[in-house]
């Protein structure tokens, strides 16, 4: 199985080919969608070079989850998830901080559950 | 003007590879605006070329179910132009497919003059969204017979319909 740093690495070259970015803007806790500009289509893509880059199969949703907490679900009140909605997210984005999220639950935040370390840690599993 | 940018199919190898002709004509009124006093095919179009040949080689893979959508271009390099008398050949070969959408390589070349090469990025959308109900895909591509009419694959006769079209190829 690959070193931590060395997946690092490899899903930071992946993200520079996938959104056109330079080496040094690739951080472990970089938003892929706020700090990195990843749109809803870049996720695909991303999909499928970390397939290629580890040789692996991710299943539609099991790296990057669609429909998260919405708005008709149940699991959200007043712009905030609620600790149902909270658990679901768990079980849905195991590999995400949702330690830190939990302590204030803007459904707005969400998006920034899916960072380069959410990555690195669903792939360390995947390989292990 | 139909969006065409591709004159036909001269090659699809179900699941894996095409290759399509584009002849480049000074009859081709943007060509006269892209650039005054010297005419090149715009590159954006040559994009289009190789999505329509990648996209039609993705579809086909399965059986038109799904609307494939150009979604991104991850990579796309140009090396030289092509000017009116030349014949673009484009090639797309099949990388990834899925679900939710698929990817090709591409290649434009005239002779061996490299012309662009790069990565194309589709995504799949239901035939039942309701925003897309006026696209039809299927007839995209078997009204113009554009993967019949090859040198290899000559126009069909009266019965040989859509259906059978599809399945010759595949």
């Amino acid at each position: 199985m690959p070193s931590s740093e060395e997946i690092y690495a490899r899903v930071r070259d992946v993200l520079v080919d996938a959104l056109g970015l330079e080496d040094d803007e690739v951080t472990p806790e970089a938003t892929l969608i706020g700090d990195l500009g990843a749109e809803s289509i870049d996720f695909l893509d991303i999909v499928f070079r970390l397939e290629k880059e580890f040789d692996i199969k991710i299943p539609r949703g099991e790296l990057f989850p669609e429909n998260l907490a919405a708005a008709d679900s149940g699991l959200v009140e007043d712009g905030k998830v609620t600790p149902e909605g909270i658990e679901q997210l768990r079980e849905k984005m195991p590999h995400a901080d949702i330690d830190r999220f939990a302590q204030d639950p803007q459904v707005s935040a969400i998006p920034d559950l899916f960072t380069v370390d959410m990555i690195c840690r669903f792939l360390a599993s995947r390989l292990s | 003007m139909r969006w065409y940018w591709i004159d036909r199919f001269i090659e699809l190898e179900s699941g894996s590879h095409a290759r399509a002709v584009k002849n480049v004509s000074l009859a081709e009124e943007h060509l006269h605006d892209h650039f005054p006093g010297f005419p090149v095919m715009p590159a954006s179009l040559i994009i289009e070329g190789l999505a329509q040949t990648g996209g039609i080689l993705l579809g086909e893979a399965r059986n038109f179910r799904d609307n494939v959508i150009l979604a991104k271009v991850p990579r796309m390099e140009f090396h030289d132009v092509a000017v009116p008398g030349d014949q673009l050949i484009y090639s797309a070969q099949l990388q990834d497919i899925r679900e939710e959408g698929g990817s090709v390589t591409v290649q434009a070349d005239v002779g061996d003059r490299r012309i662009a090469d790069g990565e194309i990025m589709f995504v799949h959308l239901s035939t039942d969204d309701p925003q897309l109900s006026r696209i039809n895909q299927r007839a995209f591509v078997f009204q113009t017979n554009l993967l019949d009419r090859s040198a290899d694959n000559p126009v069909p006769d009266a019965a040989g319909g859509p259906a059978s079209a599809a399945e010759k190829q595949s």
